[in-house]
């Protein structure tokens, strides 16, 4: 729950809010970019950190892989991988 | 113990371990709090207090969110979830953490409807899938959670969705260090900040530690350098005889934190006057709770909760080892009656609590016999 998980944004989904398609270890979700600073925001291609479903900064592509491989040597990619296959899927 | 060849960028790492062993004053006794549970954790597993000299001490915080949680709330939750129609929603870390009657896990067993969520957002949606049904989130964690928990009650309002409430007991990670440090015969001569509570909270907060209580702070990362190069800034400060917040983890922490977050929370939440904390008591606004404007979603208006109060297994020392008076195998019962797979007290149940870490990485070592 302390440690973010870097995604990368596939496409914003069109609405009120906004959310995207993220691509996280491997699997495509659904993410709420509410909390990245409004003159900021995300964009397709940005790489995020994600806390419970919900990208809480962005960061660079290095700084994502260093996450990533930081998940692996914690042991924590495998709880890492089952929150975010446990996010709810695309069709709502 | 772990080589130092395995970690990224070893040559640095014992760089700056050597530089950490020609700063430390031997005539001295460091204790550095790390406050953060995922710190906590990454210290144990990559053995990095075997990096360092024998008088520099990592004391280990109180930033386990499920650890500082008291058992009482964990009652109260679940008497919630006994109203007919209600769906109990948690974290999975939730799941396993006992109160007077079981876990959630237990109560789940018995017939309740405990369901895990990974995200506040996904208990939001169970309850627009089950408009004849109520889903209440018992929602836990610091500044890295409370903001994901506060834009699911906007959009909730938004959407008016009805039948979600949630169960708040969210923490602040600044009122827990200041309890620390007022508590008689503590002695923590600097700070390891949190990473990812950071990046929202900032730095900022951090600095009236350094300039009332003249303690050193370093928000670090979680990587093996991260941590030794947060250590090698405490002891910098501490050497020139300063007292300041630095950030090791610029690369991803903003000086001035997550605006957005920031004003999600403030926006949901207002501080509670006190709140209990397990093993450090009642400190003045230290926790969030849902203001008036969102009170329609607010489990505790919404739900006659008990309020119970639950005094710890007197045997247990949680208290101790959270302060860091105690490390984790000097309470009575680790490894003993407490252990993972029975946990006593919330620090031995998650792999953020101080522990369990221990007892993963250290006690089932020394008891194979590993050197």
């Amino acid at each position: 729950m302390c440690l973010a998980i870097p995604g990368k944004i596939v496409e914003l989904i069109e609405g009120d809010n906004p959310l995207a398609t993220v691509e996280v270890l491997g699997v495509r979700r659904k993410v709420d970019l509410g909390l990245l600073e409004p003159a900021d925001p995300g964009r397709a291609g940005d790489w995020v950190l994600i806390h419970v479903g919900f990208a809480m900064s962005k960061i660079s592509e290095d700084r994502a892989r260093e996450q990533l491989e930081l998940l692996e040597a914690l042991g924590e990619a495998e709880a890492a991988a089952l929150e975010v296959r446990g996010y709810s899927n695309l069709e709502t | 113990m772990r080589y130092v060849d395995e970690f990224r960028r070893p040559e640095l790492i014992r760089k700056t371990s050597e530089e950490i062993r020609h700063l430390a004053d031997p005539a001295r006794h460091y204790r550095f709090m790390e406050v953060c549970g995922g710190h906590t954790h990454a210290i144990y597993r990559f053995g990095l207090h075997q990096l360092l000299p024998s008088n520099i001490e990592l004391v280990h915080g109180p930033g386990c969110p499920v650890c500082v949680l008291p058992m009482g709330r964990i009652d109260d939750g679940l008497a919630i979830a006994e109203n007919p129609g209600v769906i109990f929603t948690a974290f999975g870390d939730m799941m396993r953490v006992p109160g007077t009657r079981g876990s959630p896990l237990e109560h789940q067993s018995r017939g309740m409807d405990v369901r895990i969520v990974y995200s506040p957002a996904d208990a939001l949606k169970m309850a627009v899938a089950n408009p004849d049904r109520h889903v209440m989130f018992f929602a836990i964690g610091f500044e890295t959670t409370a903001p994901s928990t506060a834009l699911t009650l906007i959009r909730a309002r938004q959407q008016g969705v009805r039948n979600f409430s949630v169960f708040c007991n969210h923490v602040t990670i600044i009122p827990a260090i200041r309890a620390i440090l007022d508590s008689p015969g503590m002695r923590i001569d600097a700070f390891i900040g949190p990473g990812h509570v950071s990046t929202v909270i900032g730095c900022r907060p951090y600095e009236w530690i350094a300039k009332n209580e003249h303690k050193p702070i370093a928000v670090s990362g979680f990587e093996p350098l991260d941590l030794l190069q947060g250590i090698l800034m405490l002891l910098r400060q501490l050497s020139d005889g300063r007292a300041g917040v630095e950030n090791q983890y610029a690369r991803v922490v903003p000086w001035e934190g997550n605006r957005a977050a920031l004003k999600a929370m403030s926006d949901v939440f207002e501080l509670r006057p006190y709140f209990e904390w397990r093993g450090l008591g009642f400190i003045s606004q230290s926790a969030l709770r849902i203001r008036e404007e969102f009170s329609e979603w607010d489990a505790e208006r919404r739900f006659a909760v008990p309020g119970i109060r639950v005094t710890d297994p007197k045997a247990a020392q949680c208290g101790e080892v959270l302060k860091g008076v105690l490390q984790p195998a000097q309470c009575k019962l680790f490894g003993k009656e407490c252990t993972p797979e029975h946990p006593v007290g919330a620090l031995m149940v998650s792999a953020e609590g101080s522990c369990a870490a221990y007892f993963n990485y250290e006690h089932r070592k020394v008891a194979a016999g590993v050197p």
